[in-house]
């Protein structure tokens, strides 16, 4: 069965069904893993946009009970070249159109997926539909595309995908850690508990009163989907608790430390999504691969003085992270995490829940304490 | 940070001979490492046996050395050369062995010689098995269980422990020769021995058998700062169990899951660091299918055929990018050749796939045998692009240009009954993938098949996906959207044709033509300049794109060069040479040069040699396509060896202009009527023959022609299926047997003249001829001119002959109209030249030739080609002056690798790449050939075996008595010692039948060498076969021509003359003047 893809410029393409039915407005974002659909799938992250996979053979061994990166897919839909029917794995459990179709994601195959990831980074990421209605007259495509451009993104993304209550992760670890779940990914909490850090994850409209009062040692900001700017209440959460307690952020959660330390995000072109994105430690010349998702960068231009920039990637020398020891505030934009992609920079948790150890002896300040930033 | 200080000079050591397991990938490296030393504008000092490679090549190194790879020449380049650094790490396994003796032995430490890149001290713990497993025991990365033995009681014990199967991997040699899985203690025993014979330490590696698990590859690169990366993973679609090098691989893994896929590169990377390698390396997992069990098979601490295949995969140069980091620089700091924006410290993400098939030599060795192991047997091997799995697998089964181009319609196994179809499933050899399709074909359940065949049912599913569409193409009406779906899966439409019964033409009205795509190393994330394209279809074309990009240079238009392929026996790295070369050519002359090839191992498909880089099978359509969105002003096939030149009247048909000699003159020369006619009519003579279609007009015309006569099947091609014979009786069976097989087609029959056999490459403009020069064969006529020794300059040839020889040369080339490069072969008997063979196209013996000297042949060619006249190139017409550098070619055999192939010297070629000689003084020559092409020298003299059949029982005669003279002890069959009885030579008898005796000798090494010439009849049965087999497997050196045992004899005496051997660059030995020469030596 047809299903077709629109671009707010206009350019349609057409493929075959697979996933879920229906029509679906979101921004479209190209991955160039290699592996790791399940996880991409699943990453909150992804709300409201609409992958391609530039790899072009999808679904090879189906989906698994184990690699979810969160409990529902929160992304609209998955543009490939070829969704794989015949999957081959010991732990598969079912097809990935099987699976799109149960999750309501819309999938579209045999699209000339180099041809639009092209244009994507031409043109930069767009809005776009994808629909399984039957298309047949131009009037109808005029239509729709009039319909995709008066699309407004939801502002309160961040909202949609947290958690609705509170809960714990480890209970009986030595960290006592805070963790504000902008749409957080598993692999973010496995590896903090891992670490041996009781991870409590707050739902993204917690205030800073209660994580203070609640005596957490260190607080963790996640990673989470759309434009960080216009996360005004989380923003001013994070501003309310710098210097009261150490945080470390990623991706989002890192952005949202940037702007709430005086620097400013911007939109990327295209993005970063994918696990090969080289980035060098600015402090030991060493690179490693990460895996990337991520559509805003900080503006290392606007950093206070009180941020230094430690990590940098190679291939457009964006920023990737920075710290600040004298606030113990540590972010990057990249995923340690991984899942999917390269796990070297995994030393960076080990490195965090050293520091988060340390941390466990200091006092946590209240609420009203005034911090020189 | 940078490049390390002080870094002048850098010698580079090459990997010597082709031979199964070291093909052409470590020319690709090393003139890729050579051009990255150039760069930094550090001198090159490159030494190489091989005088096939590009490598070797004036304009690639500063100085070159074609020297034998031995340690004592070694020193006496370095104490000469006096190199600041060695680069050792992408000269293969010869390289790395070389490097590690010239440090034992301590030469690099009296030097001052620093190694390059990866230390002694990790190459051994990578190396050494014993290291290595408890290196990986420290780290935690599981390895199989193992054991390290040096004698046969050792790997009995554990044989005892374990159970069969075990694998046995000898320690330090290339392509696994010597190992083998052994699933029976008969089969353990001949293992282990070999094994522990062929190990230069001694020592193998037993190990339980863990085939059946998935094995994977990840090629990893490591900075002196630590930072690593991986350039790609690599899945085998066989199972663990077969070698690497013969499995069906697939670029990057297909049936891993993000989990598996980074656990084991997590794992990789910390091999990596643990070893401290600094450069490429290779890492190849097992890993279970049922769990995340994995273990760790092998690391190679050196660019290897896997990097290659991974370079050509991904576009990521990792031979180029090794010699940066050798000499100093982190990945961080060396550019991305193909974005030219971002850096090497990155990891490629394609969105295509890659399928890579080996080539294996089994249809020229039909005895040999097909199971696949642990020991590499595939002599090359092809890769093929494509936007999907089923596209890439398609179009890498038409790359292997073989009769049929599909996965079924196969008569050889549409023929077999559905039991043994089944039966047959579970034999892992070259033809299982067929099987496998015939198997899907007829309705054998998928998931039935990966269970016997261990192949993931992915791969066989997606082989079901093909199989059925052709099935659904049969059954239905062919519509546009049917046959774009099939050109999306890589049909050809000669298959689509075959199918419903059409011709192609009728395709013509769907107006769908091949699009382009281009390798990016990053999946379109960044733009790319990267002239590297391979085909897709029902996709947008990126070709305009480029082109337009590209456009700012004047071309006077395009110039298709077509590559040769795989490397086979008989076609090797030569024509890479030449293909290379000629595209260079056509660039200097102002045109735009475009490569098809599908060889991944070669430079010729290194994206920076032509202008652009078309990764294409080798076949019509696939040609073609590129051609009609190219249209380039003509194609030049000379180069490309039999591969371009079966393309040339294809070709033609379709509209195409050949460029150089033209597709009559092809045809003239080709045609054996046609050239029969052209001699007589230029009176030049040639070996009578005539063509039989039964025994008694054989038998008539051997009255007529007289015996000896050559006899071989007129449908094979490239010297198969050919041999002498002497009288009726061989005449028959040879008759019968070639009947047997086809009795549509007749056999030829030529008088065999057992002369002189001398050789000739020439260039030629249509109106001059320049002759390089001219080589003769050590061994006499009926040995193929591959297989045989040469001598450049000529020794016994007269200088009248040698006028005839020109003269022939200049009538032919005239006559035939010949505008490029030709090669004859001639025979002189008796003061009469013969002509035996006319090729219109560039030969084995170019890039020798070239080398020796000096004259650019494939440049000069391509110029010629281009209009420019010979006589303007500056090297003259005619023959070409001699100098005093005298040059001795040897040919070098993968015998050991192939089990149960006649190492018998014959009209067929069997050989897999050469050694040169190269000295101002012959005999020092003919002693460095026997050194380069792996002789040993120096060894006490122990028993030679002398079997002779009767007819060379007496010419054998004087060489036996130079043996006894030389100090052997000869060791006859009961036939030979009756003779050399009767003519006075002491020697004791053995029976033929005494193998078991022999091969007891040889596995103790008291055994010199075996003189045995071969009694007809292909019959593995016989007692001689099984000498030379054995000796073989034991390395004892085996002469069936009593010509090189006579060579080899002179090559003793002069060695045990305690001659100094020296050294020199081609260049210098070019230029010694005979004056200069004695000079020296009196001083």
């Amino acid at each position: 069965m047809l299903a077709t893809l629109i671009l707010e410029d206009g350019t349609v393409y057409k493929g075959e069904h697979f996933g879920a039915f229906g029509t679906k407005i979101g921004e479209i974002v190209f991955n160039t893993s290699m592996t790791g659909y399940q996880e991409i799938l699943t990453d909150p992250s992804y709300a409201n946009q609409i992958i391609v996979m530039t790899y072009p053979e999808i679904g090879n061994y189906g989906i698994n009970e184990e690699d979810f990166e969160s409990i529902n897919p929160k992304c609209l839909g998955m543009i490939v070249k070829n969704a794989c029917k015949n999957d081959s794995h010991y732990k598969s459990k079912e097809t990935i159109s099987k699976y799109l179709e149960r999750n309501g994601i819309i999938g579209i195959e045999g699209i000339d997926t180099r041809s639009l990831t092209i244009k994507i980074r031409e043109k930069g990421v767009m809005k776009c539909m994808v629909t399984t209605d039957a298309i047949f007259t131009e009037d109808d495509i005029t239509q729709r595309i009039a319909a995709i451009c008066v699309h407004k993104a939801d502002k309160d993304i961040v909202f949609k995908v947290t958690t609705n209550e509170p809960y714990v992760v480890n209970p009986n670890g030595e960290i006592d850690l805070a963790l504000i779940d902008y749409g957080t990914k598993q692999g973010i909490v496995n590896s903090l508990a891992e670490r041996g850090c009781k991870v409590t994850v707050y739902p993204a409209g917690i205030d800073s009163k209660t994580i203070l009062e609640n005596g957490h040692k260190c607080l963790f900001l996640s990673n989470g989907p759309g434009d960080p700017a216009d996360c005004e209440f989380e923003i001013k959460t994070v501003e309310e608790l710098i210097g009261k307690i150490p945080i470390f952020g990623i991706c989002l959660g890192y952005q949202l430390l940037s702007i709430a330390l005086g620097a400013k995000t911007y939109k990327l072109k295209y993005g970063h999504r994918g696990g090969n994105h080289p980035v060098i430690n600015l402090q030991t010349g060493k690179v490693m691969v990460t895996s990337q998702n991520h559509g805003y960068a900080v503006d290392r231009n606007t950093l206070s003085g009180i941020m230094l920039e430690t990590y940098k990637n190679l291939d457009d020398d964006t920023m990737e992270g920075f710290s600040s020891e004298r606030l113990k505030i540590y972010a990057v934009q990249f995923h340690p995490e991984a899942k999917p992609g390269p796990t070297d920079a995994s030393v960076i948790f080990d490195e965090w829940t050293a520091l988060m150890k340390e941390y466990q002896a200091y006092p946590v300040r209240k609420a009203d304490d005034m911090v020189n930033v | 940070m940078g490049k390390i200080q002080g870094l002048k000079k850098v010698m580079v050591i090459g990997s010597g001979p082709i031979v199964i397991g070291q093909a052409a990938e470590f020319d690709y490296a090393g003139v890729q490492a050579c051009r990255a030393l150039k760069e930094e504008n550090i001198k090159v000092v490159l030494v190489n046996s091989n005088p096939a490679t590009i490598m070797t090549d004036e304009n690639i190194a500063d100085k070159v050395y074609i020297e034998p790879l031995d340690i004592n020449i070694l020193e006496d380049i370095i104490r000469k050369e006096r190199p600041d650094g060695l680069i050792a790490s992408l000269g293969g396994q010869t390289g790395l062995n070389l490097a590690m003796e010239l440090h034992r032995a301590g030469i690099l430490e009296k030097y001052n010689l620093k190694l390059l890149g990866t230390n002694i001290e990790s190459i051994n713990k990578a190396e050494d098995r014993e290291l290595f497993k408890n290196l990986m025991n420290e780290i935690g990365e599981p390895v199989p269980e193992s054991e390290i033995v040096s004698d046969y009681e050792g790997a009995k014990k554990f044989a005892e422990r374990i159970g069969f199967p075990i694998i046995i991997r000898p320690a330090f040699t290339l392509g696994g020769s010597g190992g083998g899985i052994a699933k029976n203690e008969a089969e353990y025993d001949q293992y282990v021995t070999t094994g522990l014979q062929q190990s230069p330490i001694n020592q193998i590696l037993v190990e339980k058998s863990i085939a059946g698990f998935k094995e994977v590859e990840y090629e990893v690169m490591r900075d002196a700062n630590d930072s690593c990366i991986t350039v790609c993973n690599m899945e085998n679609i066989d199972p663990i169990g077969i070698h690497t090098g013969d499995s069906i691989v697939v670029a990057p893994s297909q049936t891993l899951t993000n989990n598996e896929y980074q656990m084991l590169r997590t794992s990789a990377i910390k091999i990596i660091r643990a070893l401290k390698i600094e450069g490429g390396c290779n890492v190849q997992f097992a890993l279970d299918t049922k769990s995340n069990q994995y273990y760790v098979i092998e690391v190679n601490p050196r660019v290897s055929r896997s990097s290659a295949l991974a370079s050509k995969a991904t576009g990521y140069p990792i031979a180029k990018v090794t010699t940066k980091i050798a000499i100093g620089y982190k990945l961080n700091e060396i550019q991305n050749a193909i974005t030219k924006k971002t850096v090497a410290a990155f990891e490629p993400s394609l969105d295509y796939v890659v399928v890579k098939i080996p080539k294996w030599p089994f249809d020229k060795f039909a005895t040999g045998d097909r199971i696949l192991g642990t020991k590499m047997k595939a002599t090359g091997e092809i890769m093929a692009i494509g936007r999907t799995f089923n596209n890439a697998f398609k179009k890498a089964i038409a790359s292997l240009e073989e009769k049929y181009t599909g996965l079924t319609m196969r008569p050889e196994f549409e023929s077999i009954g559905y039991d043994e179809l089944i039966e047959a499933l579970s034999i892992q050899d070259d033809r299982r993938i067929f099987r496998v399709s015939e198997a899907i074909k007829r309705g054998v359940e998928p998931h039935k098949i990966s269970d016997i065949t261990k192949i993931d049912y992915w791969f066989i599913s997606k082989i079901k996906e093909i199989v059925d569409f052709e099935k659904f193409i049969s059954q239905n009406e062919l519509t546009e959207e049917i046959y774009k779906k099939a050109k999306e899966m890589g049909f050809l439409d000669s298959e689509i044709a075959k199918i419903k019964g059409v011709d192609e033409k009728e395709f013509e009205k769907y107006n769908v033509e091949a699009s382009f795509r281009i390798v990016d190393t990053c999946a379109a994330e960044f733009a790319a300049m990267t002239p590297y394209f391979y085909s897709t279809y029902n996709e947008e074309c990126e070709l305009d794109k480029i082109k337009e990009r590209n456009f700012n240079k004047k071309s006077k238009g395009n110039i298709v060069v077509l590559g040769s392929g795989p490397i086979r026996i008989g076609q090797g790295i030569e024509f890479d040479y030449c293909s290379v070369h000629s595209s260079w050519a056509i660039a200097e002359n102002g045109y735009e040069s475009v490569m098809i090839n599908s060889n991944p191992e070669t430079l010729s498909t290194d994206f920076d040699i032509a202008d652009r880089l078309y990764f294409e099978p080798m076949n019509i359509e696939n040609v073609m396509n590129v051609i009609k969105k190219e249209k380039p002003l003509g194609v030049m096939v000379q180069f490309g060896g039999q591969t371009a030149i079966n393309l040339a009247s294809k070709l033609s048909e379709r509209g195409v202009k050949i460029l150089g000699t033209s597709l009559e003159s092809i045809n003239a020369v080709e045609d054996r009527k046609v050239f029969e006619k052209l001699l007589r009519d230029l009176k030049i003579p040639q070996p009578k023959g005539r063509g039989v279609k039964s025994a008694q007009e054989a038998l008539d015309a051997t009255k007529e022609l007289g015996y000896p006569v050559l006899v071989r099947p007129s449908y094979v091609i490239g010297g198969r299926g050919m041999q002498v014979v002497y009288n009726d009786d061989e005449l028959l069976t040879y008759i019968n047997e070639a009947f047997k097989f086809s009795s549509k087609h007749p056999v030829l029959i030529d008088q065999y003249i057992e002369g002189q056999e001398v050789e000739l490459d020439a260039i030629s403009d249509g109106k001059d001829v320049l002759i390089p020069g001219i080589c003769e064969h050590i061994e006499r006529a009926g040995v193929h001119s591959g297989d045989s020794m040469s001598i450049y300059p000529t020794r016994n040839i007269t200088s009248k002959q040698e006028k005839t020889l020109v003269k022939y040369a200049k009538e032919i080339a005239k006559k035939t109209n010949i505008v490029g490069l030709m090669n004859i072969q001639f025979i002189i008997k008796d003061d009469v030249v013969y002509v035996i063979e006319v090729n219109p196209r560039a030969s084995r013996t170019v890039p020798i030739m070239s080398k020796v000297t000096g004259i650019p042949m494939a440049k000069i060619a391509v110029n010629v080609i281009l209009g420019k006249s010979l006589k303007s190139q500056g090297f003259g017409v005619g023959l070409y002056k001699k100098s005093n550098l005298i040059c001795v070619k040897m040919p070098v055999f993968s015998f050991q690798k192939l089990n149960r192939i006649d190492p018998a010297l014959a009209p067929e070629m069997k050989s897999t790449g050469e050694v040169l000689g190269i000295d101002t003084d012959y005999k020092k020559a003919l002693l460095k050939a026997f050194i380069a092409g792996g002789y040993k020298f120096g060894g006490r003299k122990q028993r030679v075996l002398v079997s002779l059949n009767d007819h060379y029982k007496k010419p054998a005669l004087k060489i036996i008595k130079k043996m006894f003279g030389q100090g052997y002890f000869i060791m006859a069959t009961w036939g030979t010692h009756k003779f050399l009885e009767k003519n006075g030579i002491p020697s004791k008898m053995i029976e033929k039948f005494m193998i078991d005796k022999l091969q007891k000798r040889m596995k103790e090494g008291r055994l010199s060498f075996v003189l045995n010439t071969p009694t007809l009849g292909k019959n593995s049965q016989t007692s001689g076969f099984q000498i030379r087999t054995i000796a073989e497997m034991y390395c004892i050196p085996c002469f069936t021509s009593i010509d090189t045992a006579r060579a080899y004899l002179s090559a003793v005496k002069t060695y045990d003359k305690k001659v100094r051997l020296t050294t020199d660059t081609v260049s210098n030995y070019r230029k010694k003047h005979f004056f200069d020469f004695l000079f020296n030596k009196t001083k």
